[in-house]
């Protein structure tokens, strides 16, 4: 095991995203899935550029760069809605906020 | 010569008196109404005098209505000897008794729509009489039919004027359902409907001797004769429809639309002479019908419900005639029956209108003295319905019996007895009417010229009326028989004067006798007075049953629960099932929502992995 | 070498991940996401990404975690209660999340040609000169677009966090 195929790097990229899933269906704390989130925006960008290094081409690093300048405003806003969200209900777990129901 | 004129007369009568009536004044209406039929017998004279001798058949197609693949049906009128007895028969009959109309329905509400209907059915009966196949035939009947429904419930704010009503055009219907059954077989068997197409491809066909295709015709178009000409099993809307007006039961069911199945079956007696069990069915069920209605005729209290059994058997025995093979014989018979019976039911309505409503035999008697013309002319037509000799009955109905004769002699023998029992019955009305002491307490008066002028003109043509040779003149369609004897003729005759001297014995000289008599046939007169309990029978097996099954099968049952319920309510409650369960994922609650956006894509990254990914 | 650094960081970012979802308080959390990126982005150097390690620690270390901190801590933010409402969420979320786990790893394992082996240093494609060259030639139209999303995200940030003026 001298060497570690990049399969490998792209399985550790399912299983970091496999557990950002779990963060955001199990917690319920807003800002905790949010930040579940963010892990998994970057198990994304551990994949991308697992595949440009195995393509050798930078093009995944590209995206990997937008995915994150993506995420940074996302977050901006995210956290801006939030603090208004907690304004006015006053709660942060996310089973309060359901009044947009049939 | 335009032949369409001839119904056209009292169509317009029709559209003018029903559209317009209310604001016409009655002398208007008047002029409108019997002003129609007049143009239409005037025309009819005009058009049959061009036409004598008539040799050759006049066809006219008008448009060609239903082409649909072998079938062609025309709109076609055509004429020849039987047309021409029977147009004169109805414009002549027709008038006169629009004539009396104008006097009896004179003090009656509804007096333009009654001239209105009786317009229509003039233009049914005329375009049943004129039509060249058997859907001109149908469209005719089915009118004449509809007319019949419209003018017995005239009162209809009575509720057995319309049961009456509805009676007649439901017992109709199921006649015209054998009709319509045989219009189709027609159309399959002769790819035609017209009656000169069919009677030269029958001419070429063998005697049917067993039933078969022809004869299930013949015998469905008799099923609809029964219907309209009220004969064994369908006769029973007949006596009910004495709830109309006067007129209309001596115009409808006396002279014109009941003759509609004996017209029928004489114009296609080229299918009838080659079936021959339909004859003998056609004779038996006449004859039949002949005996039973005389029987029931015997007992009834009602002067107008005498005359309708009275009809009824009359008509039995042209169905006689005509299952004998004495076609013309039974056009005959026709022809006189429209003259003396129109006459008998005009005279008893003047005897009704006299009374002011009376209708009761029991509570009429010694009316010769005030009403006597009535008295007269209503002498006459019971004269030559009981077959006297020199009046019009006497020869129509000995041809007949001479034929049946020559064909059974038993249906002779059971005919010449009910000859005599229909000169008992018709004279027991006449003397209960007439002689006596008044029973009643109305004062009578006779009837205004307007009434009597009608009645004076039908009783001339029932004298004079046997002398018109209609056997001869229909002898190049009908061949006569020669006859060889006559003491058929003398026998039936005989027993005619043998009724008559009966009646008059019990009725006149004895009255007291009639009323023991009475008392000691007990449950047969009952059986015999509630008309054989028909109608009971029929109730109970056939209205009641289908009522409950309507009831219960069709409207609770499919309309109710399976369209109602099932179809459209339960239709909606799907889709109210549906939304319920898919409204349930609207819960609000982010962490399902999330939870279903990865069950979705799990499935679409499935679905790509099977199918080889997005290239 | 390269094994063994693999090894060690991958554990400890899982090990991160499985805190922050375990954790109760989020502030624990918040660290726990802070050590997951900070592993990854040696990971990152591994494969030869230097400027994407350096950006991730930069942006996501030092502004959007921060900012994350500043939010739980203005915020006061509790530990959680549990609530009955979601039981869908909790019922059905674990097996669809192991078949989606087990579905990423059977689409490497089987669909996914060989791969190469990465060893630290064959590669150092990622250079900040590299991915300007191609930000600013081939990718300037999502470059500039970002741009706007930015400022689109500081104007939406501003106003939704304001003070309403009474």
């Amino acid at each position: 095991m001298a060497h570690v195929p990049v399969s490998w790097y792209l399985t550790l990229s399912a299983i970091l995203f496999g557990i950002g899933v779990a963060g955001f269906i199990y917690r319920k704390s807003i800002i905790t899935v949010f930040m579940s989130i963010e892990l998994m925006l970057n198990a994304v960008n551990l994949s991308f550029v697992a595949f440009s290094y195995e393509l050798h081409r930078i093009d995944g690093h590209i995206y990997s760069f937008f995915v994150m300048v993506v995420a940074a405003a996302e977050a901006a806003v995210g956290l801006a809605i939030i603090l208004t969200v907690f304004k006015n209900r006053g709660t942060l777990q996310i089973d309060e906020v359901d009044s947009m129901k049939l | 010569m335009n032949l369409w004129l001839i119904p056209l007369f009292p169509l317009i009568g029709c559209l003018l008196n029903g559209l317009l009536g209310k604001r016409l004044s009655k002398p208007v209406i008047n002029l409108i109404a019997t002003g129609s039929v007049a143009a239409s017998f005037l025309y009819v004279v005009f058009v049959l005098s061009n036409l004598y001798p008539l040799n050759t058949v006049h066809a006219e197609h008008y448009f060609t209505w239903i082409q649909s693949g072998f079938l062609n049906i025309g709109f076609d009128f055509v004429v020849d000897r039987l047309t021409a007895v029977m147009l004169l028969v109805v414009t002549g009959v027709g008038l006169l008794i629009h004539i009396y109309a104008l006097g009896y329905m004179d003090h009656e509400g509804g007096y333009y729509r009654f001239f209105s209907y009786l317009n229509l059915f003039m233009f049914f009966m005329l375009i049943l009489v004129l039509g060249a196949n058997l859907l001109v035939v149908f469209v005719g009947w089915e009118g004449v039919g509809l007319c019949s429904y419209l003018l017995v419930g005239f009162y209809f704010q009575e509720k057995f004027a319309g049961d009456a009503a509805n009676k007649a055009f439901i017992v109709n219907r199921v006649g015209d359902f054998g009709f319509s059954l045989a219009i189709f077989l027609t159309a399959i068997a002769f790819k035609t409907l017209d009656f000169g197409k069919i009677a030269t491809a029958a001419a070429a066909m063998p005697v049917e001797a067993t039933v078969g295709s022809l004869t299930a015709i013949t015998l469905l178009l008799f099923l609809g004769a029964t219907g309209k000409s009220a004969q064994l099993p369908l006769y029973v809307w007949l006596p009910d429809a004495m709830a109309g007006p006067t007129p209309v039961s001596a115009l409808i069911h006396a002279a014109t639309m009941v003759t509609a199945g004996v017209y029928m079956i004489a114009r296609l007696s080229f299918l009838y002479d080659h079936t021959p069990v339909a004859m003998h069915v056609v004779a038996i069920i006449g004859l039949l019908t002949a005996v039973f209605a005389a029987t029931i005729g015997v007992t009834q209290n009602d002067i107008k419900k005498v005359f309708a059994y009275s009809t009824v058997s009359q008509l039995g025995y042209m169905f006689l005639g005509l299952g004998v093979g004495a076609y013309s014989a039974g056009v005959f018979h026709l022809m006189t029956h429209a003259f003396f019976k129109a006459l008998l039911f005009l005279g008893a309505g003047s005897v009704i209108h006299g009374l002011g409503g009376e209708q009761d035999l029991r509570h009429m008697g010694g009316l010769r003295k005030v009403m006597p013309v009535t008295f007269l002319t209503l002498g006459i037509a019971s004269l030559a319905i009981s077959g006297f000799p020199g009046f019009a009955g006497f020869f129509s109905k000995d041809a007949i019996l001479t034929a049946a004769y020559e064909h059974a002699p038993w249906m002779f023998w059971v005919g010449a007895i009910t000859a005599g029992i229909t000169a008992f019955y018709v004279f027991r009305a006449f003397c209960l009417a007439f002689f006596g002491k008044y029973r009643g307490h109305h004062h009578p008066h006779e009837s205004p010229l307007v009434m009597t002028g009608p009645l004076m003109i039908l009783a001339v043509l029932s004298l004079i009326g046997g002398f018109i040779n209609v056997p001869a003149w229909l002898a190049p369609m009908f061949p006569l028989a020669a006859h060889e004897s006559s003491t058929p003729m003398m026998i039936s005759a005989a027993c005619g004067i043998i009724g008559i001297v009966i009646a008059v014995y019990l009725y006149v000289i004895q009255p007291a006798l009639a009323e023991s008599l009475k008392t000691s046939a007990g449950p047969l007169y009952t059986l015999i007075s509630n008309k054989y309990y028909v109608d009971e029978i029929y109730s109970a097996f056939i209205v009641k049953p289908l009522e409950g099954i309507s009831r219960t099968v069709l409207w609770k049952g499919v309309d109710e629960a399976l369209i109602d319920k099932g179809m459209v309510t339960g239709f909606a409650r799907v889709f109210q099932g549906w939304g319920t369960i898919l409204r349930r994922l609207q819960s609000g609650s982010i962490r399902n929502y999330a939870t279903w956006i990865l069950a979705g894509s799990l499935l679409v990254i499935f679905v790509l992995g099977l199918f080889g990914g997005t290239r | 070498m390269d094994t063994i650094l693999f090894l060690i960081f991958a554990i400890i970012a899982v090990a991160c991940a499985f805190n922050l979802v375990l954790q109760k308080h989020p502030i624990s959390s918040a660290l726990s996401l802070i050590g997951v990126m900070s592993s990854l982005a040696v990971l990152y150097l591994l494969l030869g990404a230097e400027f994407i390690a350096m950006a991730q620690m930069i942006v996501y270390g030092g502004a959007v975690m921060v900012l994350f901190i500043f939010v739980i801590m203005l915020l006061n933010a509790e530990s959680e209660k549990s609530s009955g409402k979601s039981w869908f969420a909790q019922i059905a979320g674990f097996p669809l999340l192991c078949a989606l786990v087990a579905m990423f790893v059977f689409l490497i394992r089987v669909a996914l040609p060989p791969m190469r082996d990465v060893h630290f240093g064959d590669w150092v494609g990622g250079t900040a000169e590299a991915i300007g060259m191609l930000l600013f030639t081939k990718y300037l139209l999502p470059f500039e677009v970002i741009s706007i999303l930015i400022l689109v995200a500081i104007l939406g940030a501003v106003v939704l966090a304001r003070k309403e003026i009474d």
